[in-house]
């Protein structure tokens, strides 16, 4: 279960955003007369979101850390603009000019990072005035004009796999994508199960792994059929393949190496994760710098999908992406997110924006649903903190798993232990 | 003991019951639990009417506990007991409550803002105002009448930030004085100060006596409370045991040692014979900078060494130095190096950053577990593996299944209470949670381990079991620093025992002559009083 309770965050406020996500699909799919799970409106909502998800990836990473980014929206139309006039004026081919953007990106970053981690100002400030002066920036450099780009450079934002191999009616890399996707969950699961069972560690019932498996299954085969059969030319995107690779490495890095787990010390007590031996500036400075990398990457995206630059790009991103990491169930005071919770707290705020669109509900109030929306998500995470205990969701999971985690092994009590051993201690040793 | 100690002080009130003075406070039988402790049992005290009236006991003895009970912390109905101020028995809900009647306690964090005047922080909360503006004419004057009384030599508009420690302890005290205070409790007042500003405010204090307001003064500074002190009481594991007069009786320092410390040494300590070896560690003339006040030293040419296979306990008050000496050394995580060398292996170590020192073989286990030591958001096995994460890489990439063996095997061998190493620290007790960061620490693989209070806040029977890990890693010939406030643990697991005052050391005892008036003499002992080696080699 802990496996697979990872890939869906590790917590049961994460596990509740995914319900909430599912139930809120539900519900547009059926008021809006099945118009929301149609290929085309999937595609749109990913290709019309991704930039936002990308920004939430590195958002997390800096709110786990402690601070906030308030400029990547700023950065990423500077960059965009960059990028764009770049290629018009030198002729670049479309890869240069990503890493040229990329490079710019991390320019940037590294100046924020600076003031941040080794001048002690606040991220807020220094991403204030960040947010100011890029934004300024990119008028400057574009004259407020707006700057095409050409085609070869729009398929990271608009373009879709290519159709390869026999006609089986569906985009044949998108399923293959899927197959992979499947075979790797089975794949995993199996193979922390088995690597749990030989540590002694409890495992839960095996009937309850594949039921989990079989539903976490069906919804990729489902996606998969809905991207693979859209209209012909279109099939997954190319800016939601950038996206899963991000959602994999970041999601990896975050949990799993040393960076990852320094960047949750930091956050969660600096002081003590000093005393430990973290160089918590240097993680600062990293966290910073690579949020403005994504954004970079992020703005590029848009460039590419709205096939030019212009000067309002980017306006108020910001506030989306850290919409979609406290969504996603990242804590204001640091120390707590998760890369695919913030990316399921962005698709929440992705199909309600395009679910009320779709029932014809107006620009105004689809901003105070979602402004609500988020107060709420919050609201109920706290609510819940202060109770001391978990989420109704959460209790039905734990019911779902047997409850077998929460039992306190008995233990014989202190007054009759002997002490540990040398032996016992030097074993670990 | 407590029945003994009631009568005491009543015998006291009888033998004065024809009055050159008059009772200004009375403690009934406070008593005073937090779950599962036992903080103060059947205290009394009583003060007389302008005197100086001394609070002693050791760390954790309960006196801070008594005075938040007296000034409404803890609110009536929260303990046990009666309060009769000023002949009346008296409820306070609130410090509001305690006020009113004439109590102010100053604590030992002052309670001003830096950002503010002095005669802001004066009228804080009391401002001179009508109908919410603020009379600053009359905040002004008032003020400095105020700073006058206490001889602060300062404008009433200099901010708080810009003068220092020993002149912002003045301004709490005029900020206790525009309260017509009748009953002035000083927490550690002179803890911060340097010798002159303390002389400059215990001579303040004689004036306040001098002037009828009463004080109750909580110190550690055995000389200053013989000075200044008219009575004291001793208060020892939450009991009040005596109360003295200072001349009545003819009490000293030794007298009041014996009175803090007259215990017998708890035999709870695990059996274990010691296998010393050679000298591995040694530091000298260690001299450090407090990191914001830089004319004060908060080491003071320390020198000190450890053996391989031993306990080395550090025995000092609160606020004497002992944790800033370790962190110090340890990569150099708190204050300003001045100067002093670290030699290890006969190898001078230059240890720049903590990640330094642990890759040395240093492991300092904080004394505040849960603002240093843990990252409470995290779980059992996260936290294990914090401190050496390169341990269980490859590449970048932790191993999660050395990390849960890891984590596993020091839950069982450190016995652990908890349902699974996926278990969030936050849920554990003190003592449980105290065993993690010791595992957290051992899996660092220490040749020389720090451990900072490692037993506070913790029950007895993890105390027990901790001192056992304690032991075992001297036996395992690693070398342990055991800095810790209770004496009798101290004693029970050191093999040598450092004293510590104000930065310097001021002694060194073997196992066989360390006892608690000997240790309790060295540790209040000052510098300047004379040689503490010395003395204790006699």
């Amino acid at each position: 279960m802990d496996k697979v309770k990872k890939i869906f965050g590790g917590d049961t406020r994460q596990l509740g955003m995914i319900f909430a996500l599912v139930a809120l699909i539900i519900f547009f799919q059926i008021a809006t007369d099945g118009l929301t799970l149609t290929p085309d409106n999937v595609i749109n909502i990913f290709q019309g979101n991704s930039y936002i998800l990308v920004l939430a990836i590195g958002m997390v990473l800096v709110i786990i850390a402690g601070h906030i980014d308030l400029s990547v929206g700023s950065v990423a139309a500077f960059v965009g603009i960059c990028v764009a006039i770049a290629m018009r004026d030198w002729n670049l081919s479309w890869w240069v000019g990503i890493l040229l953007g990329l490079a710019i990106g991390a320019v940037v970053g590294v100046w924020q990072g600076f003031w941040t981690a080794y001048v002690g100002i606040p991220a807020f400030i220094v991403t204030l005035s960040g947010m100011l002066f890029f934004r300024g920036a990119n008028q400057f450099v574009g004259k407020s004009n707006t700057v095409p780009v050409d085609a070869d450079f729009q398929r990271i934002g608009g373009g879709y796999l290519p159709e390869v191999g026999p006609d089986t009616g569906y985009n044949n890399l998108t399923l293959l994508i899927g197959l992979l996707l499947v075979v790797g969950v089975v794949f995993g699961s199996l193979r922390s199960r088995r690597a749990l069972i030989k540590l002694g560690a409890e495992v839960e019932d095996a009937w309850i792994m594949w039921v989990r498996l079989g539903l976490i299954c069906a919804a990729i085969i489902g996606a998969t059929l809905l991207f693979g059969s859209g209209r012909p030319g279109t099939s997954f995107p190319i800016s939601g393949l950038i996206l899963a690779v991000l959602v994999l490495v970041y999601g990896f890095v975050s949990n799993r190496t040393v960076i990852g787990r320094h960047i949750y010390a930091v956050g969660g007590n600096r002081h003590a994760a000093e005393l430990s031996g973290v160089k918590s500036k240097k993680i600062n400075f990293l966290v910073m710098m690579n949020m403005s990398v994504l954004a970079a990457l992020a703005g590029m995206i848009f460039v590419a999908r709205s096939t030019a630059s212009g000067p309002f790009d980017g306006v108020g991103w910001e506030l989306d992406a850290i919409a979609a990491v406290f969504i996603g169930g990242a804590a204001v005071t640091g120390g707590v997110g998760t890369v695919v919770g913030s990316i399921v707290g962005g698709l929440v705020m992705a199909v309600l924006n395009n679910g009320l669109q779709l029932l014809g509900i107006g620009a105004d109030a689809t901003q105070m649903i979602k402004g609500l929306v988020l107060l709420i998500a919050v609201a109920f995470d706290v609510y819940n903190k202060s109770q001391g205990r978990a989420s109704l969701i959460g209790l039905m999971m734990k019911r779902l798993r047997g409850g077998t985690t929460d039992d306190v092994e008995p233990e014989p009590t202190a007054a009759t232990e002997t002490t540990p051993t040398t032996e016992t201690i030097r074993q670990n040793i | 003991m407590s029945e003994a100690a009631g009568h005491h002080g009543a015998a006291h009130r009888a033998d004065g019951a024809n009055p050159p003075f008059s009772v200004i406070l009375e403690m009934r039988d406070i008593t005073k639990e937090f779950p599962g402790v036992k903080a103060l049992s059947n205290v009394s005290m009583t003060v007389r009417r302008g005197e100086v009236h001394a609070i002693c006991g050791e760390n954790g003895a309960g006196k801070s506990t008594l005075m938040k009970v007296l000034s409404g912390v803890y609110p009536a109905g929260d303990y046990e007991g009666e309060i009769h101020f000023e002949g009346q028995l008296c409820e306070f809900h609130n410090i509001r409550d305690s006020e009113h009647a004439g109590i102010v306690i100053i604590h030992q964090e002052l309670a001003l803002i830096p950002e503010l005047s002095i005669a802001e922080n004066i009228f804080l909360g009391n401002e001179e105002a009508r109908g919410g503006v603020i009379d600053w004419m009359a905040t002004r004057q008032r003020a400095s009448e105020l700073l006058a009384r206490v001889g602060l030599k300062e404008l009433p508009d200099t901010k708080i930030k810009d003068i220092g420690v020993g002149k912002q302890q003045l301004v709490e005290i005029a900020k206790a004085l525009s309260k017509d205070v009748k009953l002035l409790i000083l927490d550690e007042p002179t803890a911060a100060l340097n010798e002159g500003d303390s002389q400059h405010l215990l001579d303040l204090i004689s004036g306040l006596r001098s002037k009828g307001v009463t004080c109750i003064m909580i110190s550690h500074k055995l000389n200053e409370i013989e000075q200044i002190a008219d009575s004291i009481t001793i208060i020892r594991d939450g009991r009040s045991i005596e109360t003295l007069r200072v001349k009545e009786d003819g009490v000293d320092e030794n007298r009041i040692i014996r009175g803090m410390v007259g215990r017998d040494l708890e035999s709870r300590f695990p059996d274990h014979t010691p296998e010393i070896g050679e000298v591995f560690f040694e530091v000298r003339n260690w001299t450090v900078r407090h990191p914001a006040v830089p004319d004060r030293l908060v080491a003071k040419n320390s020198s000190f060494f450890v053996r391989r296979g031993e306990i080395v306990g550090f025995a000092g008050l609160m606020g004497a130095g002992r944790t800033e000496l370790m962190r110090s050394l340890f990569g150099r995580s708190y204050g300003t190096y001045v100067s002093g060398t670290i030699i290890k292996d006969g190898k001078e170590l230059r240890l720049r950053s903590v990640a330094d020192a642990i890759d040395h073989g240093l492991a300092y286990v904080t004394e505040d577990r849960k603002t240093l030591g843990l990252n409470l958001l995290d779980d059992i096995k996260r936290t294990t593996v914090s401190a050496r994460l390169k341990r269980i890489t490859r590449g970048f990439v932790v191993d999660e299944r050395e990390e849960y063996n890891y984590a596993e095997s020091y839950r069982k061998s450190l016995r652990t209470k908890a349902p699974s190493v996926d278990e969030g620290v936050a849920k554990l007790s003190g003592g449980n949670q105290q065993k993690v960061v010791l595992a957290k620490w051992l899996f660092t693989e220490p040749d020389l381990l720090i451990l900072d209070e490692p037993t506070r806040g913790i029950d007895v029977g993890a105390k027990f079991e901790i001192y056992g890990i304690i032991q075992s890693m001297a036996a395992q010939g690693k070398g342990v620093v055991l800095v810790s406030s209770e004496l009798p643990e101290l004693i029970g697991l050191s093999d040598r025992i450092y004293t510590i005052n104000e930065g310097a050391i001021t002694g060194v005892l073997d196992k066989s002559q360390a006892d608690q008036e000997s240790l309790m003499r060295l540790m209040t002992q000052t510098s300047s009083r004379g040689s503490g080696a010395a003395r204790a080699s006699a």
